[in-house]
């Protein structure tokens, strides 16, 4: 049976040059990068190194990246540790309402210390208003984070006008680029931010890396404290191979950007066309043309997003899902319930996310593979029956 | 997706008895899109026994496998004994189930009550269907 993988939002594979990167890290170059000899030496030239490519994808300075164990480590630390560091200006924050739970907790946390949290709402689309963000922010406002895209939806948010609105307020301003960094271009200075997490597993480098940019100047206050590592921003024996394969990633996201975003878009649009013109009663999440290259993601009326799963994994596909069903907590995407979609269609959330090594045949076989699935699930569906019922009495 | 048993997953993608009956004796509606199942159970009784059950349902994998091994256990039971169906019964039959979907099993007993309940309520519906087999005798 074919096996297609859509699911690169959860996370994407590991590239075979990173992994290669990798390896003598795991074995012989097993040196601590803060040890005052050779094989400490070659641990400390490979994650400097690591550090100066990570900082050539996002054009900043190599000294302003902290490195973490994950995006959720990186928004958590730029979230309480900006926050923290802001305090006697202010306890206000503003983040939007379809920020990552790594954004949205660390910000109700902050709250349960005494903060004070605005969430400026979205649109149909996904997309942050500028107005709401102005509307919002006050004169003890210290902190705004929005998103650069969301990986459910794949909106892409206009970040450098709301920065903009944070700075002319004198508020630091914070981007989660976990789901763009590496994906689509993204520049520090052209998005003029103050800080900006990002991921490794997100752009084809390992698990349990990431990544917090913090422009020189801005203050934060860690909250892993030990060593000397990162600047004593962040303790803790550095993860050497998992640096090296982040960097190993940034280096061939950069290279690459342009024909990957090409070859994501193409897929995108085909499969994004294909299941909405052979597939009645489903409709496209998130913003028609500011999505990510990569993000084909709907809800189909009548169905329910984890049995919709189940019977594409029985055909070899993975993807995912936000409905309530899917959820440990059963409940249904706070992103979908923020961009006003009634829960009944929610539940019939179903998101592919295509990566690099996707092809036309693996988006025409889902094609193939998906009305009669649908097909399958609305024939057991009551609500598919009262549909049809209320339908025909209409006419 | 949680892990599901093989039982489940066998009655998830083969679900047995899925439909709507045509003039059934009861109908038993539970759940609401809205917190994310929905089930409508279908039945058919002939000698106070359930001689056909069916549901539609909408929901994931453990509803679907749910109200399929809950119309396989009540068909032809007398009514009596399809109401001591218990949703531990229905987990027990499925080889268990996970911990955050037991709502599911709770839902497919509900449903099937809901059904018979409706059934009792009509008194003259025990009447009409004998008679309508009578009728289908002559």
């Amino acid at each position: 049976m074919r096996k297609v993988y859509l699911d690169h939002a959860a996370t994407t594979p590991i590239l075979p040059e990173v992994l290669e990167a990798i390896l003598p890290y795991f074995k012989d170059a097993y040196g601590n990068p803060q040890s005052l000899h050779g094989w400490g030496d070659d641990a400390r030239e490979a994650i400097e190194d690591a550090r100066g490519r990570v900082a050539d994808l996002i054009g900043a300075q190599p000294e302003e990246i902290i490195f973490t164990s994950s995006g959720t480590e990186s928004n958590n630390l730029a979230i309480k540790g900006l926050a923290m560091a802001q305090q006697s200006k202010g306890k206000h924050i503003v983040i939007s309402a379809i920020e990552h739970f790594s954004v949205l907790h660390s910000a109700r946390t902050l709250e349960k210390w005494g903060f004070e949290l605005t969430l400026v709402p979205v649109d149909r689309c996904g997309l942050v208003d500028r107005e709401d963000v102005a509307k919002n922010i006050r004169e003890d406002t210290i902190l705004v984070s929005v998103m650069h895209a969301n990986g459910e939806v794949g909106t892409i948010q206009p970040i450098r006008e709301i920065a903009r609105l944070a700075k002319e307020a004198g508020a630091i301003f914070h981007t989660d680029a976990v789901a763009t960094t590496g994906t689509i271009p993204v520049n520090v200075k052209e998005l003029t931010v103050d800080a900006l997490s990002l991921a490794g597993n997100q752009l084809y480098g390992p698990k349990g890396i990431g990544a917090l940019w913090v422009k020189k100047g801005v203050r934060i206050i860690p909250f892993l404290d030990g060593g000397v590592q990162e600047g004593g921003r962040r303790a803790g024996t550095e993860n050497v191979p998992a640096i090296v394969g982040l960097g190993k990633a940034a280096e061939l996201a950069k290279e690459e950007m342009e024909s990957r975003m090409e070859h994501l878009s193409a897929l995108r649009n085909r499969l994004i066309g294909g299941l909405l013109s052979r597939n009645e009663h489903v409709t496209l999440t998130g913003h028609p043309t500011q999505r990510l290259p990569g993000n084909a993601s709907f809800c189909i009326e009548f169905i329910e997003g984890e049995a919709t799963l189940m019977l594409l994994s029985s055909k070899g596909v993975a993807a995912s899902s936000g409905s309530a069903c899917t959820s440990r907590a059963l409940k249904a995407s706070h992103v979908l319930t923020a961009m006003g979609i009634p829960p009944e269609i929610a539940q019939g959330s179903l998101l592919f996310s295509l990566g690099l090594e996707n092809t036309e045949e693996d988006v025409d076989y889902v094609l193939e593979a998906m009305p009669p699935i649908v097909d399958k699930l609305r024939q057991m569906s009551p609500l598919y029956a009262k549909f049809l019922k209320g339908e025909r009495g209409g006419r | 997706m949680p892990v599901y048993s093989d039982k489940v997953m066998e009655h998830f993608m083969n679900p047995r008895n899925v439909g709507e009956i045509e003039n059934p004796d009861g109908i038993g509606e539970v759940g609401n899109p809205v917190c994310g199942d929905m089930m409508t159970f279908y039945i058919k009784v002939d000698d106070n026994q359930l001689s056909d059950v069916k549901f539609k349902t909408f929901g994931c994998g453990a509803a679907i496998a749910v109200s399929s091994i809950v119309s396989e256990m009540a068909m032809g039971k007398t009514l009596e004994k399809a109401r001591k169906i218990t949703p531990a019964l229905v987990a027990q039959e499925l080889e268990g189930l996970p911990k955050n979907k037991y709502h599911c099993s709770n839902l497919g007993a509900q449903a099937l009550n809901k059904a018979i309940d409706d059934y009792l309520k009509k008194p003259g519906k025990k009447v009409k269907s004998k008679k309508r087999r009578k009728d289908e005798k002559e």
